[in-house]
């Protein structure tokens, strides 16, 4: 309970703060504010739809099908997969969150879901075509080549390393 | 992301001819999940609202910009560290510091830990993951980023070996 008022005591004085820099004016405060509105806007146009597809996904896939390819016996092809459904993830690390921890409650190895999530900030397609724009492909190549087995490898030491009791199987309210 | 609203009501629609029950439930459970994470995502935008504003990009562009390849490496793992952006933004702004003479070592280091490393996502994070795994991630994260500028600093020609 605590910890709840915590973040609430947060929000409330950033509202307080912003309201007051409006009125004062305090330009500083204006500027982060006008910070907070650019990237609100951004996730908007993204979570809501993000989380009705999780909910979806939540309803029609099946705890075995999860298990199948995601889960303890998946193996390497296991991680493979992650990479995979990683590169078609839209959003960002905050849409990928709340999806691996769906897979993992589905029965996803712990592994396989720590890849899934490295994994969707290095490979979305769109990003990746976006970096190579402006960076060269030779630059997102290297990258996405050197990363992908580190993060896979990575992943398998922090899922020994992991007691799973640690991972809450469901967010507290 | 005009394709996920498209994808998002195909499987609606979808979803309903086959079942309407269970369609109504899994939009129900989506958005209650969303609910439920709601204030740690009102943490972080509020995170990234102050940290780019302490943090702006003609900033970013003079801390990469001088020392040595190692001091600028560290840093710019650590200002990718703390800070997010979306692609959108942080892409244009790798592209402006490439054109300003900042190494590829650099930029590496920058955009690998900008999209893997989450300070500001932190408090999502650890919501679905717990602390001690959220923190160990993301310390793993930076080291793979240090890997991958080395390896593109070596490919680059910019690390001599």
């Amino acid at each position: 309970m605590k910890k709840k008022n915590f973040t609430q005591y947060v929000i409330i004085f950033y509202a307080i703060f912003i309201i007051v820099s409006y009125i004062m004016p305090i330009e500083a405060g204006q500027d982060i504010a006008k910070n907070f509105y650019r990237f609100t806007f951004e996730m908007i146009k993204i979570l809501p739809f993000a989380f009705i597809l999780i909910g979806l996904l939540e309803v029609w896939i099946k705890q075995e099908t999860i298990e199948k390819y995601l889960g303890e016996s998946s193996g390497l092809l296991g991680h493979f997969w992650a990479i995979i459904l990683s590169s078609t993830t839209v959003g960002g690390a905050y849409v990928a969150f709340p999806l691996g921890h769906t897979l993992y409650k589905k029965g996803a190895k712990l592994g396989v879901v720590l890849t899934y999530i490295s994994a969707a900030a290095i490979t979305r397609i769109p990003m990746t075509i976006f970096e190579a724009s402006f960076l060269g492909v030779k630059f997102t190549l290297v990258r996405i080549f050197v990363s992908i087995p580190l993060i896979v490898i990575s992943s398998i030491i922090l899922d020994k390393l992991t007691d799973k009791n640690e991972v809450p199987k469901e967010i507290k309210e | 992301m005009d394709y996920l609203l498209v994808l998002t009501i195909g499987a609606i629609i979808l979803s309903f001819i086959v079942d309407r029950q269970k369609t109504i439930k899994g939009v129900k459970i989506g958005l209650k999940k969303l609910k439920k994470i709601a204030p740690q995502f009102l943490i972080m935008l509020i995170s990234i609202s102050i940290v780019l504003y302490l943090l702006p990009e003609e900033t970013i562009v003079k801390f990469l910009g001088n020392g040595n390849l190692i001091t600028n490496t560290v840093l710019a793992a650590i200002i990718g560290s703390i800070t997010m952006m979306p692609g959108f933004i942080a892409f244009p702004l790798c592209g402006i510091l490439l054109t300003t003479g900042v190494n590829y070592t650099v930029l590496a280091a920058f955009s690998t830990t900008l999209m893997m490393v989450g300070f500001v996502t932190f408090p999502v994070e650890k919501e679905y993951y717990g602390t001690k795994l959220a923190i160990k991630r993301n310390l793993f994260s930076v080291l793979i980023a240090l890997v991958v500028a080395i390896v593109v600093g070596i490919v680059f020609g910019e690390i001599l070996v």
